[in-house]
Protein backbone atom coordinates (compact mmCIF):
# COMPACT_ATOMS: atom_id res chain seq x y z
CA UNK A 1 0.00 0.00 0.00
CA UNK A 2 1.22 3.50 -0.80
CA UNK A 3 2.41 5.54 2.16
CA UNK A 4 -0.33 7.82 3.49
CA UNK A 5 0.50 11.54 3.67
CA UNK A 6 1.34 13.38 6.90
CA UNK A 7 0.24 16.89 7.87
CA UNK A 8 -0.82 19.03 4.91
CA UNK A 9 0.81 22.01 6.66
CA UNK A 10 3.52 20.54 8.93
CA UNK A 11 4.26 23.78 10.80
CA UNK A 12 0.76 24.99 11.65
CA UNK A 13 -0.92 21.57 11.92
CA UNK A 14 1.72 20.42 14.43
CA UNK A 15 1.31 23.67 16.38
CA UNK A 16 -2.47 23.26 16.53
CA UNK A 17 -2.19 19.66 17.75
CA UNK A 18 0.41 20.66 20.34
CA UNK A 19 -1.78 23.49 21.66
CA UNK A 20 -4.69 21.06 21.97
CA UNK A 21 -2.44 18.67 23.93
CA UNK A 22 -1.12 21.55 26.07
CA UNK A 23 -4.65 22.69 26.83
CA UNK A 24 -5.69 19.09 27.58
CA UNK A 25 -2.85 18.45 30.03
CA UNK A 26 -3.03 21.86 31.70
CA UNK A 27 -6.81 21.54 32.21
CA UNK A 28 -7.21 17.86 33.09
CA UNK A 29 -10.46 15.99 32.55
CA UNK A 30 -11.86 18.60 30.20
CA UNK A 31 -12.68 17.43 26.68
CA UNK A 32 -11.78 19.71 23.80
CA UNK A 33 -11.88 19.26 20.03
CA UNK A 34 -8.91 17.79 18.15
CA UNK A 35 -9.67 18.21 14.47
CA UNK A 36 -7.34 16.44 12.08
CA UNK A 37 -7.44 15.66 8.39
CA UNK A 38 -4.96 12.77 8.66
CA UNK A 39 -6.00 9.39 7.23
CA UNK A 40 -3.38 7.01 8.66
CA UNK A 41 -3.37 3.25 8.01
CA UNK A 42 -5.71 1.26 10.29
CA UNK A 43 -5.73 0.53 13.18
CA UNK A 44 -3.86 3.81 13.86
CA UNK A 45 -6.51 6.44 14.60
CA UNK A 46 -6.20 9.94 13.07
CA UNK A 47 -5.87 11.41 16.60
CA UNK A 48 -3.02 9.05 17.61
CA UNK A 49 -1.31 9.81 14.31
CA UNK A 50 -1.72 13.58 14.78
CA UNK A 51 -0.20 13.52 18.27
CA UNK A 52 2.65 11.25 17.16
CA UNK A 53 3.47 13.49 14.20
CA UNK A 54 3.29 16.63 16.35
CA UNK A 55 5.37 15.40 19.29
CA UNK A 56 7.60 12.46 18.33
CA UNK A 57 10.94 12.47 16.54
CA UNK A 58 14.30 10.72 16.56
CA UNK A 59 14.77 11.59 20.26
CA UNK A 60 11.60 9.86 21.44
CA UNK A 61 11.23 6.08 21.24
CA UNK A 62 7.65 5.04 20.47
CA UNK A 63 6.01 1.93 21.88
CA UNK A 64 3.08 0.52 19.94
CA UNK A 65 0.49 -1.73 21.50
CA UNK A 66 -0.01 -5.18 19.87
CA UNK A 67 -2.74 -4.17 17.35
CA UNK A 68 -0.54 -1.28 16.09
CA UNK A 69 2.73 -3.22 16.28
CA UNK A 70 1.11 -5.95 14.20
CA UNK A 71 0.66 -3.64 11.22
CA UNK A 72 3.64 -3.03 8.93
CA UNK A 73 1.79 -0.09 7.36
CA UNK A 74 1.46 1.64 10.74
CA UNK A 75 5.15 1.12 11.50
CA UNK A 76 6.15 2.42 8.06
CA UNK A 77 3.85 5.45 8.42
CA UNK A 78 5.24 6.41 11.83
CA UNK A 79 8.84 5.76 10.88
CA UNK A 80 8.61 7.85 7.75
CA UNK A 81 6.71 10.81 9.19
CA UNK A 82 8.29 11.05 12.65
CA UNK A 83 11.69 9.37 12.31
CA UNK A 84 11.12 8.01 15.81
CA UNK A 85 12.62 4.64 16.73
CA UNK A 86 10.00 2.00 17.48
CA UNK A 87 10.76 0.04 20.61
CA UNK A 88 9.42 -3.30 21.83
CA UNK A 89 10.29 -2.43 25.43
CA UNK A 90 7.62 -0.18 27.01
CA UNK A 91 10.11 0.96 29.68
CA UNK A 92 12.17 2.69 26.95
CA UNK A 93 9.27 4.58 25.42
CA UNK A 94 8.80 8.34 25.60
CA UNK A 95 5.36 7.92 24.04
CA UNK A 96 3.14 4.84 23.96
CA UNK A 97 0.42 4.68 21.32
CA UNK A 98 -2.46 2.51 22.44
CA UNK A 99 -5.18 1.54 19.97
CA UNK A 100 -6.76 -1.05 22.26
CA UNK A 101 -7.12 0.82 25.57
CA UNK A 102 -9.09 -1.99 27.25
CA UNK A 103 -5.86 -4.01 27.11
CA UNK A 104 -3.54 -1.15 28.04
CA UNK A 105 -0.51 -2.69 29.79
CA UNK A 106 -0.01 -2.02 33.47
CA UNK A 107 1.34 1.51 34.02
CA UNK A 108 4.31 -0.03 35.88
CA UNK A 109 5.60 -1.30 32.52
CA UNK A 110 6.39 2.31 31.49
CA UNK A 111 9.01 4.76 32.70
CA UNK A 112 7.63 6.94 35.47
CA UNK A 113 10.71 9.11 35.99
CA UNK A 114 13.23 9.26 38.82
CA UNK A 115 12.92 11.33 42.00
CA UNK A 116 15.52 13.80 40.69
CA UNK A 117 14.19 13.70 37.10
CA UNK A 118 10.42 13.09 37.22
CA UNK A 119 10.17 14.41 33.65
CA UNK A 120 11.89 11.29 32.29
CA UNK A 121 8.57 9.52 32.17
CA UNK A 122 6.31 8.11 29.49
CA UNK A 123 3.24 9.75 28.02
CA UNK A 124 0.54 7.25 27.08
CA UNK A 125 -1.76 8.25 24.22
CA UNK A 126 -4.97 6.23 24.14
CA UNK A 127 -7.48 5.91 21.29
CA UNK A 128 -10.81 5.51 23.05
CA UNK A 129 -14.25 5.02 21.57
CA UNK A 130 -15.91 7.57 23.77
CA UNK A 131 -14.76 10.50 25.84
CA UNK A 132 -17.17 12.75 27.66
CA UNK A 133 -16.74 15.26 30.50
CA UNK A 134 -20.41 15.49 31.50
CA UNK A 135 -20.30 12.33 33.63
CA UNK A 136 -17.91 9.75 35.03
CA UNK A 137 -15.48 9.63 37.93
CA UNK A 138 -14.41 12.97 39.43
CA UNK A 139 -10.86 14.35 39.59
CA UNK A 140 -9.20 17.20 41.46
CA UNK A 141 -5.72 18.69 41.27
CA UNK A 142 -3.67 21.37 39.51
CA UNK A 143 -5.47 22.70 36.44
CA UNK A 144 -8.89 21.71 37.75
CA UNK A 145 -11.22 24.32 39.20
CA UNK A 146 -12.91 22.46 42.04
CA UNK A 147 -13.49 19.10 40.40
CA UNK A 148 -13.89 17.73 36.89
CA UNK A 149 -15.46 14.55 35.58
CA UNK A 150 -14.38 12.43 32.69
CA UNK A 151 -16.01 9.35 31.28
CA UNK A 152 -13.67 7.38 29.04
CA UNK A 153 -14.07 3.99 27.51
CA UNK A 154 -13.33 1.27 26.97
CA UNK A 155 -10.76 1.09 29.79
CA UNK A 156 -9.28 -1.84 31.74
CA UNK A 157 -11.33 -3.19 34.68
CA UNK A 158 -8.78 -1.94 37.24
CA UNK A 159 -8.62 1.56 35.70
CA UNK A 160 -9.59 3.45 38.88
CA UNK A 161 -6.99 1.57 40.92
CA UNK A 162 -4.29 2.32 38.34
CA UNK A 163 -5.11 6.03 38.27
CA UNK A 164 -5.11 6.21 42.07
CA UNK A 165 -1.73 4.45 42.24
CA UNK A 166 -0.30 6.73 39.54
CA UNK A 167 -1.43 9.90 41.34
CA UNK A 168 -0.17 8.58 44.69
CA UNK A 169 3.35 8.24 43.26
CA UNK A 170 3.48 11.98 42.41
CA UNK A 171 5.86 13.54 41.41
CA UNK A 172 6.67 10.28 39.65
CA UNK A 173 4.18 8.75 37.27
CA UNK A 174 3.01 8.49 33.69
CA UNK A 175 0.85 11.07 31.95
CA UNK A 176 -2.20 10.15 29.93
CA UNK A 177 -3.52 11.83 26.81
CA UNK A 178 -6.98 10.48 26.05
CA UNK A 179 -8.37 10.74 22.54
CA UNK A 180 -11.61 9.76 20.85
CA UNK A 181 -12.69 10.61 17.29
CA UNK A 182 -12.24 14.40 17.03
CA UNK A 183 -11.65 14.89 20.76
CA UNK A 184 -8.82 15.05 23.29
CA UNK A 185 -8.49 15.26 27.08
CA UNK A 186 -5.58 14.94 29.48
CA UNK A 187 -5.00 13.11 32.75
CA UNK A 188 -1.53 14.10 33.95
CA UNK A 189 -0.16 12.34 37.02
CA UNK A 190 -1.14 15.26 39.28
CA UNK A 191 -4.86 14.71 38.55
CA UNK A 192 -6.20 12.86 41.59
CA UNK A 193 -9.16 10.52 41.25
CA UNK A 194 -11.64 11.37 44.00
CA UNK A 195 -13.20 8.60 46.05
CA UNK A 196 -17.01 8.38 45.68
CA UNK A 197 -17.39 9.94 49.14
CA UNK A 198 -15.35 13.03 48.10
CA UNK A 199 -16.93 13.35 44.67
CA UNK B 1 -4.51 45.41 18.18
CA UNK B 2 -2.21 45.94 15.24
CA UNK B 3 -1.00 43.70 12.50
CA UNK B 4 2.69 42.91 12.40
CA UNK B 5 4.56 46.15 12.95
CA UNK B 6 7.05 45.37 10.20
CA UNK B 7 6.97 43.23 7.10
CA UNK B 8 7.39 39.52 7.88
CA UNK B 9 10.88 38.25 7.21
CA UNK B 10 11.38 35.59 4.58
CA UNK B 11 13.87 32.78 4.93
CA UNK B 12 12.97 31.91 8.52
CA UNK B 13 10.66 29.18 9.75
CA UNK B 14 7.44 30.39 11.39
CA UNK B 15 8.38 31.97 14.75
CA UNK B 16 12.12 31.64 14.00
CA UNK B 17 12.85 28.23 15.57
CA UNK B 18 13.10 25.09 13.45
CA UNK B 19 10.42 22.43 13.89
CA UNK B 20 12.73 19.94 15.66
CA UNK B 21 13.63 22.52 18.29
CA UNK B 22 9.97 23.44 18.76
CA UNK B 23 9.05 19.78 19.27
CA UNK B 24 11.76 19.39 21.91
CA UNK B 25 10.57 22.53 23.73
CA UNK B 26 6.93 21.45 23.41
CA UNK B 27 7.68 18.09 25.02
CA UNK B 28 9.46 19.87 27.88
CA UNK B 29 6.45 22.18 28.33
CA UNK B 30 4.04 19.22 28.50
CA UNK B 31 6.13 17.54 31.22
CA UNK B 32 6.43 20.88 33.06
CA UNK B 33 2.64 21.15 33.11
CA UNK B 34 2.32 17.54 34.32
CA UNK B 35 4.71 18.17 37.25
CA UNK B 36 3.81 21.71 38.38
CA UNK B 37 6.76 23.72 39.71
CA UNK B 38 9.41 21.16 38.69
CA UNK B 39 12.16 22.56 36.44
CA UNK B 40 12.39 20.48 33.27
CA UNK B 41 15.82 20.60 31.58
CA UNK B 42 15.68 21.46 27.88
CA UNK B 43 18.22 22.01 25.12
CA UNK B 44 17.97 25.81 24.94
CA UNK B 45 19.24 27.24 21.68
CA UNK B 46 21.28 30.31 21.00
CA UNK B 47 18.85 33.06 20.10
CA UNK B 48 19.53 36.25 18.16
CA UNK B 49 19.69 38.21 21.41
CA UNK B 50 22.00 37.97 24.40
CA UNK B 51 21.33 35.85 27.48
CA UNK B 52 19.51 37.96 30.02
CA UNK B 53 17.28 39.53 27.39
CA UNK B 54 14.61 36.86 27.54
CA UNK B 55 15.99 33.98 25.49
CA UNK B 56 14.09 31.43 27.61
CA UNK B 57 10.78 33.23 27.35
CA UNK B 58 11.30 33.79 23.63
CA UNK B 59 11.87 30.07 23.04
CA UNK B 60 8.74 29.13 24.99
CA UNK B 61 6.72 31.74 23.10
CA UNK B 62 8.11 30.54 19.76
CA UNK B 63 7.14 26.95 20.59
CA UNK B 64 3.54 27.71 21.57
CA UNK B 65 2.73 30.55 19.17
CA UNK B 66 0.21 29.93 16.36
CA UNK B 67 -0.80 32.09 13.43
CA UNK B 68 -4.03 33.19 15.14
CA UNK B 69 -2.41 34.19 18.44
CA UNK B 70 -2.28 37.82 19.54
CA UNK B 71 0.99 38.59 21.33
CA UNK B 72 1.69 41.13 24.05
CA UNK B 73 5.18 41.60 25.50
CA UNK B 74 5.93 43.54 28.66
CA UNK B 75 9.15 44.44 30.42
CA UNK B 76 8.69 45.52 34.06
CA UNK B 77 5.02 46.06 33.22
CA UNK B 78 5.69 48.37 30.29
CA UNK B 79 4.93 47.68 26.63
CA UNK B 80 7.21 50.46 25.41
CA UNK B 81 10.61 49.52 26.82
CA UNK B 82 13.47 48.29 24.64
CA UNK B 83 13.21 44.60 25.53
CA UNK B 84 9.43 44.48 25.06
CA UNK B 85 9.49 46.41 21.78
CA UNK B 86 12.26 44.29 20.25
CA UNK B 87 10.69 40.95 21.23
CA UNK B 88 7.29 42.08 19.95
CA UNK B 89 8.86 43.12 16.64
CA UNK B 90 10.84 39.87 16.50
CA UNK B 91 7.66 37.80 16.51
CA UNK B 92 5.84 40.28 14.34
CA UNK B 93 8.55 39.78 11.72
CA UNK B 94 9.34 36.07 12.10
CA UNK B 95 5.80 34.79 12.76
CA UNK B 96 3.66 37.57 11.30
CA UNK B 97 1.35 37.33 14.32
CA UNK B 98 -0.82 40.21 15.44
CA UNK B 99 0.55 42.12 18.42
CA UNK B 100 -1.14 44.28 21.00
CA UNK B 101 -0.40 46.29 24.10
CA UNK B 102 -3.85 45.65 25.59
CA UNK B 103 -3.83 42.83 28.15
CA UNK B 104 -7.45 41.89 27.46
CA UNK B 105 -6.82 41.40 23.71
CA UNK B 106 -3.75 39.16 24.04
CA UNK B 107 -3.80 35.35 23.89
CA UNK B 108 -0.09 35.00 24.70
CA UNK B 109 1.66 37.48 27.01
CA UNK B 110 5.42 37.30 27.42
CA UNK B 111 6.60 39.10 30.52
CA UNK B 112 9.78 40.18 32.20
CA UNK B 113 9.34 40.78 35.95
CA UNK B 114 5.64 41.68 36.23
CA UNK B 115 2.19 40.13 36.08
CA UNK B 116 -0.38 42.43 34.45
CA UNK B 117 -2.77 44.23 36.81
CA UNK B 118 -5.75 43.27 34.62
CA UNK B 119 -6.90 39.81 35.79
CA UNK B 120 -5.96 37.10 33.29
CA UNK B 121 -8.49 34.73 31.72
CA UNK B 122 -8.65 31.04 30.80
CA UNK B 123 -7.92 31.92 27.17
CA UNK B 124 -4.51 33.41 27.93
CA UNK B 125 -1.02 32.01 28.46
CA UNK B 126 1.52 34.01 30.47
CA UNK B 127 5.17 33.32 29.53
CA UNK B 128 7.78 34.49 32.05
CA UNK B 129 11.40 35.29 31.23
CA UNK B 130 13.48 33.73 33.98
CA UNK B 131 17.14 34.55 34.69
CA UNK B 132 17.83 32.03 37.49
CA UNK B 133 15.16 29.32 37.80
CA UNK B 134 16.59 27.57 40.86
CA UNK B 135 15.16 29.14 44.05
CA UNK B 136 17.83 27.40 46.14
CA UNK B 137 20.79 28.42 43.97
CA UNK B 138 22.12 31.21 46.20
CA UNK B 139 21.81 28.92 49.22
CA UNK B 140 23.34 25.83 47.58
CA UNK B 141 25.45 26.38 44.46
CA UNK B 142 25.71 22.71 43.45
CA UNK B 143 23.10 21.56 40.94
CA UNK B 144 23.50 17.94 42.11
CA UNK B 145 22.52 19.00 45.64
CA UNK B 146 19.61 21.28 44.75
CA UNK B 147 18.22 18.52 42.54
CA UNK B 148 18.33 16.14 45.54
CA UNK B 149 16.68 18.74 47.77
CA UNK B 150 13.80 19.06 45.29
CA UNK B 151 13.57 15.27 44.98
CA UNK B 152 13.26 14.95 48.74
CA UNK B 153 11.00 17.98 49.11
CA UNK B 154 13.58 19.30 51.59
CA UNK B 155 13.10 23.06 51.74
CA UNK B 156 14.33 23.79 55.26
CA UNK B 157 17.19 25.82 53.77
CA UNK B 158 14.73 28.29 52.27
CA UNK B 159 12.92 28.69 55.56
CA UNK B 160 16.25 29.33 57.30
CA UNK B 161 16.96 32.07 54.74
CA UNK B 162 13.59 33.71 55.42
CA UNK B 163 14.16 33.33 59.17
CA UNK B 164 17.56 35.03 58.85
CA UNK B 165 15.77 37.93 57.17
CA UNK B 166 13.56 38.24 60.24
CA UNK B 167 16.50 37.93 62.65
CA UNK B 168 18.42 40.65 60.81
CA UNK B 169 15.68 43.05 59.71
CA UNK B 170 12.70 42.20 61.91
CA UNK B 171 10.63 41.18 58.90
CA UNK B 172 11.01 39.07 55.74
CA UNK B 173 13.10 41.44 53.62
CA UNK B 174 12.83 39.45 50.37
CA UNK B 175 10.86 41.71 48.03
CA UNK B 176 11.19 40.09 44.62
CA UNK B 177 11.73 36.51 43.36
CA UNK B 178 9.88 35.62 46.56
CA UNK B 179 9.78 31.78 46.79
CA UNK B 180 6.46 30.00 46.34
CA UNK B 181 5.26 26.44 46.90
CA UNK B 182 3.32 25.08 43.93
CA UNK B 183 0.44 22.63 44.43
CA UNK B 184 1.81 21.65 47.83
CA UNK B 185 5.01 20.12 46.47
CA UNK B 186 7.77 21.98 44.63
CA UNK B 187 9.25 25.26 45.80
CA UNK B 188 9.62 27.51 42.77
CA UNK B 189 11.19 30.84 41.86
CA UNK B 190 8.44 33.03 40.38
CA UNK B 191 11.20 34.91 38.46
CA UNK B 192 12.16 38.39 39.68
CA UNK B 193 8.59 39.66 39.86
CA UNK B 194 7.90 41.89 42.87
CA UNK B 195 6.28 39.89 45.68
CA UNK B 196 3.32 42.23 45.08
CA UNK B 197 2.45 39.93 42.15
CA UNK B 198 2.71 36.61 44.01
CA UNK B 199 -0.98 36.50 45.01
CA UNK B 200 -1.93 36.81 41.31
CA UNK B 201 -0.24 33.47 40.60
CA UNK B 202 -2.49 31.61 43.01
CA UNK B 203 -5.60 30.02 41.47
CA UNK B 204 -4.94 32.00 38.25
CA UNK B 205 -7.28 31.04 35.37
CA UNK B 206 -4.42 31.39 32.84
CA UNK B 207 -1.65 28.88 32.19
CA UNK B 208 1.73 30.19 33.41
CA UNK B 209 4.92 29.00 31.67
CA UNK B 210 8.46 29.90 32.71
CA UNK B 211 11.50 29.78 30.41
CA UNK B 212 15.14 30.17 31.45
CA UNK B 213 17.39 30.22 28.39
CA UNK B 214 20.89 30.42 29.89
CA UNK B 215 20.03 27.91 32.63
CA UNK B 216 18.08 25.73 30.17
CA UNK B 217 15.01 25.08 32.28
CA UNK B 218 11.26 25.24 31.67
CA UNK B 219 8.63 25.06 34.39
CA UNK B 220 4.93 25.69 34.66
CA UNK B 221 1.97 26.46 36.86
CA UNK B 222 -1.27 25.06 35.42
CA UNK B 223 -4.47 27.12 35.75
CA UNK B 224 -6.31 27.02 39.08
CA UNK B 225 -3.28 25.78 40.97
CA UNK B 226 -2.46 26.62 44.58
CA UNK B 227 0.61 28.87 44.69
CA UNK B 228 1.56 29.70 48.27
CA UNK B 229 4.22 32.23 49.21
CA UNK B 230 6.45 30.75 51.92
CA UNK B 231 6.10 32.41 55.32
CA UNK B 232 5.77 31.77 59.06
CA UNK B 233 2.68 31.72 61.27
CA UNK B 234 3.98 34.73 63.24
CA UNK B 235 5.38 36.47 60.14
CA UNK B 236 2.72 35.94 57.49
CA UNK B 237 3.41 36.81 53.86
CA UNK B 238 2.58 40.44 53.04
CA UNK B 239 2.79 42.36 49.78
CA UNK B 240 4.30 45.81 49.39
CA UNK B 241 1.95 48.73 49.96
CA UNK B 242 2.34 52.27 48.67
CA UNK B 243 1.50 55.39 50.61
CA UNK B 244 0.17 57.26 47.58
CA UNK B 245 -1.82 56.38 44.44
CA UNK B 246 -0.53 56.49 40.84
CA UNK B 247 0.19 60.13 39.95
CA UNK B 248 -1.30 59.70 36.46
CA UNK B 249 -4.37 57.51 36.89
CA UNK B 250 -4.99 57.59 40.64
CA UNK B 251 -4.99 53.79 41.02
CA UNK B 252 -4.33 52.81 44.63
CA UNK B 253 -4.18 49.02 44.44
CA UNK B 254 -1.37 48.62 41.90
CA UNK B 255 2.42 48.31 41.79
CA UNK B 256 4.11 51.68 41.28
CA UNK B 257 7.38 52.76 39.68
CA UNK B 258 9.30 55.78 40.94
CA UNK B 259 10.11 58.33 38.23
CA UNK B 260 12.71 61.01 38.96
CA UNK B 261 11.54 64.33 37.49
CA UNK B 262 14.47 66.69 38.00
CA UNK B 263 17.75 67.05 39.89
CA UNK B 264 16.10 68.82 42.81
CA UNK B 265 14.45 65.79 44.41
CA UNK B 266 11.26 65.91 42.37
CA UNK B 267 9.69 62.51 41.75
CA UNK B 268 6.43 60.89 40.94
CA UNK B 269 5.02 57.40 41.40
CA UNK B 270 3.19 55.87 38.45
CA UNK B 271 1.70 52.50 37.52
CA UNK B 272 4.36 50.02 36.44
CA UNK B 273 1.69 48.41 34.18
CA UNK B 274 1.45 50.95 31.32
CA UNK B 275 -1.59 49.32 29.72
CA UNK B 276 -3.53 49.35 32.99
CA UNK B 277 -2.64 53.02 33.52
CA UNK B 278 -3.64 54.01 29.97
CA UNK B 279 -6.93 52.13 30.19
CA UNK B 280 -7.79 53.85 33.46
CA UNK B 281 -6.95 57.29 32.11
CA UNK B 282 -9.00 56.58 28.98
CA UNK B 283 -11.88 55.71 31.29
CA UNK B 284 -11.62 59.11 32.93
CA UNK B 285 -9.57 58.38 36.06
CA UNK B 286 -6.96 61.01 36.86
CA UNK B 287 -4.14 61.28 39.40
CA UNK B 288 -2.67 64.41 40.89
CA UNK B 289 -0.16 64.98 38.06
CA UNK B 290 -2.33 63.96 35.12
CA UNK B 291 -1.71 66.42 32.30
Amino acid sequence: MALRPGFADPVHDAQAVFRAALDALSRPARVRPLPTALAPPAPLSPELAALALALADADTPLWLDPPLAGSDDVAAFLRFHTGAPLTADPAEAAFALIADPARCPDFAAFARGAPDYPDRSATLILALRHLDDAAGPAFAGPGIRGRARIDAGPVPADWAGRLAENAAAFPLGIDLILTAPGRIAGLPRAARLLQPAEA
Amino acid sequence: MSAASALPETGYNFAYLDEGTKRMIRRAILKAVAVPGYQVPFAAREMPMPYGWGTGGVQVTAAILGASDVLKVIDQGADDTTNAVSIRRFFGRTAGVATTTRTCEASVIQTRHRIPETPLTEDQILVYQVPIPEPLRFLEPRETETRQLHALGEYGLMHVKLYEDIARHGHIATTYAYPVEVAGRYVMDPSPTPKFDNPKMDDCPALQLFGAGREKRIYAVPPYTRVRSLDFEDHPFRVQSFDRPCALCGAADVYLDEVVLDDAGGRMFVCSDTDHCEARRAAGHAGEQAA
